[in-house]
């Protein structure tokens, strides 16, 4: 155990720093000298002290090797460097942002395991073939209809026309509970998606047939059988959904006008404050390698398979044929990083 | 040693599979009828393809749909209610939104288009490249694919904008470049699948050469998964596009884009709805459109 | 005494797109307490369907048409939900087929054998568990709080089958329906396991409905045997005089599809040893990680010989075919096939072999592209070994030609010599525009066979070729090999876990275990004089006894 800890963390250090890296990259091709265009653009609000830090710690004159090395260092440490804009470091900046946004994330995530629950149980087990139709097609519902859609229709119905909900944050529940539910949609299409068909893949399995002719009722199985199974694959795509729900607080954010990560990453695109988008990609990427690694490591815990084989080693491995198994049979092939909308 | 046992791929016992008979009356009823019946029985794909023949038709020539130009100020008319005149009303500049919507569509269809194929281009290649050769090409490119879904895809897709600029054709190379791993995932599955099933096995013991197994049975057998991989995304891209155009980051004004619409219409929504109802029920119809019609092809090849 | 159940009349129908599918049609018997009733029949005959209509589980698209089952004093045929939840596992139990896939891979086996306990006893938590442990022994187990704890997937195949054995007599029910128990374990356990539900029967006296497609378990296993086909009972009756005499055409027919009669009724003629060897295998190994899979074997075959090489689930068998077809190299030894050194080459070194060497595989439609017709299937080592197709300008106007010329309606480049190789394989000239999914089980391995046939080769491997057949497909099928081999004095290397079948077709057998060859020789001297206790142990596994018993 100790040996795949180790692994899995040397992995996720590993992919950390090919994302920075590869951001890196990606922004010292911007045409021109950013820092300077920035600092020198009459709309840039920096004092001349500012100025003075930027440059000197941005150190442009260097080679490009030596920037990254030194801005690798101090991102290591926590250093992400100081906006172009306002010249505050980034990561005060982020750290300002985050609680606004770890809220609306997690209340999103809560309305989209409870949105996919209902729609997953519905889709099996209702009643009724009429409900059994309608919430099979939830999930593609969801997946068609982007964020700014939902978020707009839900902020003129529900706050202007019925006024249930406050128009702007004034920082209470309230105002919360609308951007949060739509956040809660957009990761209810894949999840609700997966676990319907992994709840309907694990009924037809030989030892559900087994306890069927143990003389067990539908209520037994469930809570015995098919809920353990089924989960297995939502457990995995948690992790995944986690990351997207981040990208997803992006447009909430911008449609309810709330403050955070969100808003900070689309005003530093549209003022090309380069620093600032780098520092929101890391941080994300961080959270998400974060709760992958998390799941991975409760995964052996809920399936025992794992550590039978021998070694957690080919768990990620496994967990990815078996989820790509599962979710074969509605939707082949589509995995679940993809059906998550923005 | 122990066995693990892949639950998926085993059927329920004991069921003697019920002998699957020709309905004999379907066989002898005329071809026309058959059709009509066939339709009848997938209205919702027939109203599916519908959609996206119209949108498409909208994206093309444009002209013939639109009432108006979409570009054409009229202070005197601005912010009307949907009317026989202007179906869905005007925007703050008078411009009739209708006509903004059909023009819309070239955007956003010519935008998700480029964007899946720069994905499915360069993903496939790196894909099959991997599948093929394995090895160390395929740990150095499986790295990459894992490192690049770590990085969530929206917010990687608005990093490339920083670096491309602003504009249509610059957020869909954005949204086609972070498509890449996803492609690139598929398609190194299918090859690898193909590359050690037993049938390309058997074609190794009948004697062909590496060529003819690539082209005689490697590649036919990627290319269905591959394009069903391909609606898939381009429903995402759609809304992707939209989304991106929506922050101000993809299509520039003037010109009409369905998410910069419904972004030039949320200071209205208050009193205003509608000019931001239709053009986001327009994402929404052509999205589902493109999602069902991709979820029949995806159950067909699947079968 | 009164029958535990009686089956009257049951018509058994599944609804597929509107219309209901009769599946069982009028089937009667009776089982009295203790006893054992077989019922034998191929795939589709509706022996399965019959067994779960007894426990009222048939899936969601089968019902109950016509006709009574009686349980004791209970029709079972009129029982709500309710009713059935109640007699399912307390009176009527089942141990299903595929242990593998039967068991909750994430709960441990011990509370699933309680589950039984939960459902239909009221003893709490401390003597549910002591029960349990109390099972376990009696399936087998020692260290019962060990098993208790564990996950089935650390549990081997048949260990899997005694939990399930243990589950299905937790409340000592009065019958027991055992679908097909045995079906995928190795022969050793497969006797092993039927042993336990023997041994247990004996003990209380539960009677027992064991649907099987094995003729010889059945025999071996049954008081009573029904034989089923195309959904009817054809034939049931006191099992030895069922054997002994069998009335209907169809039973005698399975009957002398059994390989173990088939064998008994071949002449062998000894391949004189002056004839060239051509597959020559020394020191053999072949090592995947740190498992050598093949570890060290030596063997020679002559021309037109049948030499079998049979063994367990990983003893390396399949190693030895994937070796002599050039699909994964050795590592290390040495192998010479019609006198070339095979030993080294890789995949493109050994094609000019391919001529000469050909392979069939278990799993026929495995092995079509899917995309092909027969046609395609049969024809792609002609147009990958031959330069080009007769009557083609050239290289190039030829290579595209079969693919889409028939299509067109036209005759392929290749169809006189497809058409040969298939008739060859007894197969109508027609299958050669048809699909391989539009073809039986049987059909696909005869145009498998037709493939590897088509370039006249000198060699073939045959791994498993009949062990997804029915019995009297595979019977046929081996008629076919053995006359092939007689036309065109083939030499087989014949790949098989089943020793019946391996009596039947070969002249020398090898027996491998944990990739080594345990003993071989002639194949008579083997069955009647194995040395190792390997071997005898495996062939005190055959079952069928009773099958052979009456044949001299």
């Amino acid at each position: 155990m100790g040996r795949y800890l180790a692994r899995r963390g040397a992995q996720a250090v590993l992919v950390l720093w090919a994302a920075y890296t590869l951001s890196f990259v990606l922004l010292s091709a911007l045409p021109g000298d950013a820092v300077t265009n920035r600092i020198q653009n009459p709309e840039a609000n920096i004092s001349p002290e500012g100025a003075r830090t930027l440059l000197a710690y941005y150190g442009l004159d260097r080679p490009l090797w030596e920037q990254y090395a030194h801005s690798l260092v101090g991102a290591s440490r926590g250093d992400l460097g100081y906006s172009l804009t306002t010249a505050q470091p980034v990561r005060e900046l982020l750290a300002s942002a985050l609680p606004s946004t770890l809220q609306l994330t997690s209340l999103g995530l809560v309305f989209g395991v409870l949105i996919a629950a209902v729609v997953a149980v519905a889709t099996n087990y209702a009643p009724w073939r009429w409900l059994r139709t309608l919430t099979a097609s939830g999930p593609a519902l969801f997946a068609s209809v982007p964020t700014f859609v939902a978020g707009i229709v839900a902020l003129q119905y529900l706050s202007f026309r019925y006024g249930l909900i406050p128009s702007v944050d004034d920082g209470t529940f309230r105002a919360l509970v609308a951007p949060a539910a739509t956040l809660g949609l957009v990761v209810a299409a894949p999840l609700s998606q997966v676990f319907a068909t992994s709840i309907r893949t694990t009924r037809s399995q030989p030892f559900v047939h087994v306890l069927h002719a143990k003389g067990a009722r539908e209520g037994y199985i469930f809570r015995k059988d098919v809920l353990r199974n089924s989960s297995l694959p939502v457990l995995t795509l948690l992790g995944l959904a986690f990351g997207e729900l981040i990208a997803g607080s992006v447009v909430t954010e911008s449609v309810y006008a709330r403050s955070g990560v969100g808003q900070l990453v689309v005003g530093a695109v549209n003022t090309q404050d380069l620093p600032v988008v780098q520092g929101v990609v890391l941080l994300s990427t961080a959270a998400y390698v974060l709760i992958n690694l998390v799941v991975d490591l409760a995964y052996p815990f809920v399936d025992p398979r794992i550590l039978v084989d021998g070694a957690p080693r080919g768990a990620t491995r496994r967990r990815a044929r078996q989820r790509s198994v599962v979710v074969e049979p509605a939707a082949p092939r589509l995995l679940p990083a993809e059906v998550v909308m923005p | 040693m122990t066995t693990v046992v892949d639950t998926g791929s085993v059927t329920r016992p004991g069921t003697d599979p019920a002998p699957a008979l020709e309905q004999p009356a379907a066989r002898e009823r005329p071809l026309p009828v058959r059709a009509l019946a066939w339709l009848g029985g997938h209205w919702t794909l027939v109203l599916a393809v519908a959609v996206v023949a119209l949108v498409l038709a909208w994206a093309v020539v444009p002209g013939a749909f639109a009432s108006h130009d979409p570009l054409a100020v009229d202070p005197a008319g601005k912010l009307r209610a949907p009317s026989a005149e202007h179906w869905f009303g005007t925007d703050q500049l008078g411009r009739d939104l209708y006509s903004r919507v059909v023009h819309g569509a070239r955007a956003s269809l010519s935008g998700s288009a480029i964007a899946v194929a720069v994905g499915a281009v360069v993903g496939s290649l790196l894909g099959a490249l991997a599948g093929w050769f394995g090895g160390v090409l395929d740990a150095a490119i499986g790295r990459g694919i894992d490192v690049l879904l770590s990085i969530p895809g929206f917010l990687l897709a608005i990093t490339i904008v920083v670096l491309l600029g602003f504009g249509i054709v610059q957020a869909a190379v954005a949204v086609g470049l972070t498509m890449t791993a996803t492609f690139a995932r598929l398609i190194r599955s299918e090859v690898l699948r193909a590359r050690t099933s037993t049938y390309v096995e058997a074609a190794t013991t009948s004697g062909a050469s590496t060529w003819d197994i690539l082209r005689r049975h490697v590649v036919p057998n990627s290319i269905a998964p591959t394009l069903s991989l391909v609606t898939v995304q381009l429903g995402i891209a759609i809304i992707w596009i939209a989304s991106l155009s929506f922050l101000g980051l993809g299509a520039q004004p003037p010109d009409p884009e369905w998410g910069r619409l419904v972004s030039d219409g949320r200071n209205y929504i208050a009193s205003r709805g509608w000019l931001t109802l239709w053009p986001g029920l327009t994402v929404v119809a052509v999205v589902l459109a493109t999602n069902h019609i991709s979820h029949h092809l995806t159950r067909r090849d699947a079968s | 005494m009164t029958a535990v159940l009686s089956v009257e009349n049951l018509t058994v129908g599944y609804r597929t797109r509107g219309t209901l599918v009769p599946v069982v049609h009028d089937v009667s018997f009776e089982v009295e307490p203790g006893q054992v009733l077989a019922l034998v029949g191929e795939s589709g005959s509706g022996k399965t369907t019959t067994g779960h209509a007894v426990l009222g589980l048939l899936p969601g698209n089968g019902q109950v048409t016509g006709g009574r089952i009686r349980f004791r004093d209970q029709v079972l045929t009129e029982l709500g939900p309710r009713g059935w939840r109640d007699v399912r596992g307390r009176a009527v139990s089942l141990i299903p087929q595929d242990p593998g896939v039967s068991l909750d891979p994430v709960r441990r086996v011990g509370h699933q054998v309680e589950d039984v306990l939960r459902l239909h006893t009221d003893l709490d938590a401390r003597a549910r568990r002591d029960r349990v442990l109390e099972l376990f022994e009696l399936v087998g187990f020692t260290d019962v709080e060990r098993r208790y704890r564990q996950y089935p997937g650390e549990l081997s195949g048949g260990m899997r089958q005694r939990v399930l054995i243990a589950s299905a007599i937790a409340v000592e029910p009065d019958l027991i329906i055992a679908d097909e128990p045995t079906s995928g374990l190795d022969a050793t356990v497969q006797k092993q396991v039927l042993d336990l539900i023997d041994d247990l029967r004996a003990r209380s006296g539960t009677s027992v409905v064991l649907v099987t497609h094995d003729l010889g378990v059945a025999a071996d296993r049954s008081d009573l045997l029904g034989v089923m086909q195309h959904g009817r009972l054809v034939e049931t009756g006191p099992t030895a005089q069922v054997l002994a005499d069998p009335q209907h055409d169809y039973t005698r027919r399975l009957l002398d599809s059994v390989p173990a009669r088939l064998a008994s009724a071949r002449e062998r003629v000894e391949v004189p040893a002056s004839r060239e060897v051509v597959v020559e295998v020394e020191d053999l190994r072949k090592v995947y990680g740190d498992v050598a899979a093949v570890d060290g074997t030596s063997f020679e075959v002559r021309r037109g010989e049948t030499f079998s090489i049979v063994g367990e689930s990983g003893s390396g068998k399949s190693t030895t075919a994937r070796v002599l077809t050039g699909l994964t190299q050795a590592t290390s030894g040495r192998v010479r096939l019609l006198g070339t050194d095979v030993t080294g080459l890789g995949r493109r070194g050994f094609r000019p072999l391919r001529r000469d060497v050909q392979i069939v595989y278990q799993n026929p439609y495995a092995s079509f592209d899917p995309r092909f017709d027969v046609y395609q299937v049969v024809e792609e080592p002609l147009r990958s070994l031959r330069d080009r197709p007769p009557g083609s300008g050239g290289r190039f106007s030829g290579r595209f030609s079969g693919q889409f010329s028939g299509r067109l309606g036209g005759r392929r480049p290749h169809e006189d010599e497809v058409v040969a190789a298939l008739e060859a394989a007894a197969l109508p000239a027609d299958v050669v525009h048809r699909h391989p999914r539009e073809l039986s089980g049987g059909q696909r391995q005869r145009v498998a066979i037709a493939r590897a046939l088509v370039l006249e080769p000198k060699i073939v491997v045959l791994d498993e070729p009949i062990s997804a057949l029915d019995v009297s497909v595979a019977a046929q099928i081996l008629e076919l090999l053995r006359t092939l081999q007689a036309e065109r004095d083939l030499t087989y290397v014949f790949i098989s876990h089943d020793l019946a079948v391996v009596r039947a077709i070969s002249d020398r057998v090898a027996v491998m275990r944990e990739g080594r060859i345990v003993e071989h020789g002639p194949v008579e001297r083997v069955f009647s004089a194995p040395e190792t206790d390997y071997t005898v142990q495996l062939l005190d596994a055959i079952a069928g006894r009773r099958l052979t018993a009456g044949v001299p």
